[in-house]
């Protein structure tokens, strides 16, 4: 070591060869560094999660009610939201930023999009799926087209419908980590930011997986109560 | 938005350059080689190689233990798992995982790519044999056949929708993410995507056309296979069971 | 002979003082060493002008341990000048950044005189000059033409390096680039993906050195070390600031044909901005770039790759060691 490198002004240090450096997997780094680190942004990729969720329900729902009697839309919505599906979310978030420019709505439109065809093709199938005689049986009963639709199609169609935001919400869970392309924070932006350190990436893909189990399991309680005849069939 | 911001717009999706990249070719933006144009095959060649062998390893791997699962109608909470781990685990944190603990280079990203394959082909295959209904299986059982029978020829062939939704799910997600094998070691049409200071903003956005475009072609190629293997019978019914483009990609809930 | 024993020993007395103690200026100045090319000058402690409250700026960095740290570091010697600063530090690729500075999202960012030649100002990366002066004040003519002010560079360059580790320096008795001439079919290298169709990169050492490598492996940035570390390659294009060269012991080959262009930091501000802010804008940043030099570049990087400190944390140690701030 150099005269200079002592006399210089910033400090050189001595680096031990220790678990970090080595970028292993390393417990008691993560103990210690978890609240600072990781915290924020889970909360952060949560929010976006939910946030682009709901926003795709909303839209696909709002589709798939006016598809279910227009039938020939159903076609269309489909390749369409197969597109948006299709393009490789790293691409679309590329695209978006010169628009929509950097932050949370950037973020939200690219998820949403992605979410839209799982949704939709969902509420059109479980829609669909009514069976006959039960929509013959509420019109004998003297129930409006609009009646039918919204007190015996959607509640019976609710298991698929549920089936579809748990798919989606698990795959936005995945798909938001690239959200940081848009600079909308979450745990992507902790992926990215030392790719290689093991600790890092197994703590931040954890948390991930973490979320997605706890989401689906709340989706899936959320559908138990609110279709409480299917429970009474299987018993 | 104002005038600026439309021009934004419009110098955002030159469309024109973009294509006239992926048709025709130039020089590369720093100088000195060629790029676009038939430079590109290979890197298609790479990224169809590396789909097709991920996707069959993982329908060599997943389909028999699935069907047999399926069949014996055990073990659903490992699939719910399975289904809900291989969506949520984001594929740069597989491909990082991949890198720390596996390695570069083909094989590797081939072995990241085909566990990133697995979850829908092998969820979508377990539930398609589980949902059909037991009297069916029943009945089946009742004519004397033996229960690698009913599979072949009683579930199987009514489960082909969902199964084929598994496989086209998992072609689409490893294109996806075979666009960043080349930072693995695997030069894909994600070349591009990820050296923009020598493609630029044409290539960048003429390589993602392409592999949305390769996404969609295989997409509606594996529908059609789909609709010729479908049993005739099952044809009659919904668009989904005869398997239009998009619709059979279901990824199925596990209650 | 004890005569010199005995400088000896006050020196190492002395030297043992300047490393326990802080490197505040009136410190330094008693055990300063005979060596004049000491990197730094004694710092001095940013004043901060109130008439400066008024003005805001917002400093904008890509998203990269370096541009990190020195996003944080002029973030917050600006602070410290009395400025109200606003930070987005996040970027992306620099073509993102550039837009970011013309639309007014950011006013200022670090920006390296080589990149932005090639990705701005389509400067074939063969005909960046070579001398890091010339392709600042080239770098600072174009930025001019966009409304852009570059302030003068930074004394330390990021450019690209071959590197290999000390085994297979040994092994080869190689020490410049053009050695491994013979030896080039024996050896993979490693870099990123776009390093193959780079004149700066893979190109250059094919055409300006002739060497035929066995093999290229394109990698993520991020794993250009990890490559060497691990066996994966036998040779890796690093940067010159990487903390990772002195902590694994890694070599770097000199760069005799000089096909690696200068990389050096300039802080490119939005004219208006600049000239909103005043001088003290300008000086503060001039101020604190006098300790940029490249060993202490790869300091900070490795206490952010190495040690896993935050960016702004590092960013703050610098400026205190250094003494622009209390």
């Amino acid at each position: 070591m150099s005269w200079l490198t002592l006399f210089a002004q910033v400090q050189i240090h001595h680096r031990a060869s220790d678990c970090e450096s080595n970028n292993g997997f390393c417990p008691d780094w993560i103990i210690k560094n978890f609240g600072d680190r990781y915290v924020d942004p889970f909360f952060r990729h949560l929010e976006l999660v939910l946030i682009s969720v709901l926003v795709g329900f909303v839209i696909a729902f709002a589709l798939g009610i006016v598809a279910h009697r227009r039938r020939w839309l159903v076609g269309p919505v489909i390749g369409l939201t197969g597109v948006l599906y299709t393009i490789p979310s790293v691409a679309a978030f590329l695209l978006l930023v010169p628009i929509t420019g950097f932050g949370l709505l950037t973020a939200v439109i690219a998820l949403s999009s992605y979410t839209l065809l799982i949704i939709f093709r969902n509420v059109v199938a479980g829609l669909a799926a009514a069976p006959a005689e039960a929509r013959d049986a509420a019109l004998g009963m003297g129930l409006t087209d609009n009646q039918v639709l919204w007190r015996v199609e959607v509640p019976l169609a609710l298991p698929e419908i549920f089936a579809g935001v748990r798919i989606a919400t698990t795959t936005t869970v995945g798909l938001a980590a690239l959200a940081f392309f848009a600079n909308a924070g979450g745990l992507g932006g902790l992926i990215f930011g030392d790719l290689v350190f093991k600790s890092n990436v197994v703590v931040a893909g954890g948390l991930c997986i973490v979320m997605a189990f706890v989401l689906d399991g709340l989706l899936l309680f959320a559908q138990r109560l609110s279709t409480p005849w299917v429970r009474a069939a299987r018993a | 938005m104002g005038p600026g911001g439309t021009g934004m717009i419009l110098a955002a999706f030159d469309f024109g350059d973009a294509i006239d990249f992926i048709v025709n070719g130039r020089e590369s933006v720093t100088g000195g080689v060629r790029i676009g144009g038939s430079e590109l095959l290979p890197q298609l060649w790479r990224h169809l190689e590396l789909t097709g062998a991920a996707v069959g390893i993982a329908c060599a791997v997943a389909l028999p233990l699935a069907l047999w699962l399926g069949h014996l109608r055990k073990g659903q909470f490992a699939v719910a798992s399975i289904a809900n781990v291989g969506r949520a685990v984001p594929s740069l944190a597989l491909i990082g995982f991949a890198v720390a603990y596996i390695g570069l280079g083909f094989p590797n990203a081939l072995l990241a790519l085909t566990l990133l394959a697995i979850p829908p082909i092998f969820v979508n295959a377990y539930v398609g044999i589980a949902q059909v209904e037991p009297d069916i299986v029943d009945a089946a059982r009742g004519q004397g056949m033996t229960e690698p029978e009913i599979v072949r020829k009683v579930e199987l062939p009514l489960a082909v929708p969902l199964v084929f939704g598994g496989v086209r799910t998992s072609v689409v997600n490893v294109i996806a993410t075979a666009t960043i094998a080349p930072l693995i070691g695997v030069v894909t049409l994600g070349d591009a995507i990820v050296s923009p200071q020598v493609y630029g903003d044409a290539g960048q956005l003429g390589a993602a056309i392409c592999v949305a475009a390769l996404a969609i072609t295989a997409e509606v190629t594996l529908a059609l296979i789909q609709m010729l293997v479908t049993p005739k019978g099952l044809k009659v019914s919904s668009p989904r069971r005869r398997g239009f483009p998009f619709m059979s990609m279901r990824r199925v809930e596990v209650s | 002979m004890r005569n010199i024993a005995a400088a000896l020993a006050a020196l190492i007395a002395a030297a043992g003082l300047a490393a326990c103690g802080s490197s505040s200026s009136s410190d330094t100045s008693s055990s300063k060493p005979t060596s004049s090319a000491s990197s730094g000058s004694t710092g001095q402690v940013i004043q901060s002008n109130p008439a400066n409250k008024k003005v805001t700026v917002t400093i904008g960095s890509k998203n990269f341990t370096e541009e990190f740290i020195l996003g944080n570091i002029y973030a917050q010697a600006l602070k410290a000048a009395g400025y109200n600063v606003k930070t987005q530090l996040n970027l992306g690729s620099e073509q993102i950044a550039l837009k970011a500075l013309k639309s007014g999202q950011i006013d200022a960012y670090p920006e390296y005189t080589g990149t932005a030649l090639t990705s701005f100002f389509k400067v074939k990366t063969t005909s960046i000059p070579t001398d890091p002066a010339k392709a600042y004040d080239q770098a600072k003519a174009d930025f001019a033409q966009q409304g852009l002010t570059a302030l003068p560079p930074t004394p330390f360059t990021d450019s690209n390096a071959v590197a290999v580790t000390q085994a297979t320096a040994k092994k080869l008795g190689i020490k410049n680039i053009s050695d491994l001439k013979s030896k080039a079919s024996t050896i993979t290298l490693a870099g990123t993906p776009e390093c193959r169709q780079r004149q700066d990169c893979l190109l250059g050492l094919q055409q300006v050195y002739g060497l035929k490598f066995k093999s290229f492996t394109p990698v993520d940035p991020s794993l250009r070390h990890e490559v060497l570390q691990k066996g994966q390659a036998d040779a890796s294009i690093v940067f010159t600031t990487d903390g990772q060269i002195k902590a694994n012991k890694e070599v770097l080959l000199n760069d005799d044909k000089n096909i690696f262009p200068p990389y050096n930091i300039t802080m490119v501000v939005n004219d208006k901005v600049l000239q909103k802010a005043g001088p003290d804008f300008a000086k503060t940043i001039a101020l604190v770039q006098k300790g940029m030099t490249t060993p202490v570049l790869q300091e900070l990087n490795s206490r952010v790759d190495l040690d896993k400190q935050k960016p702004a944390a590092v960013a703050t140690e610098y400026l205190k060691e250094s003494g622009y701030t209390k």
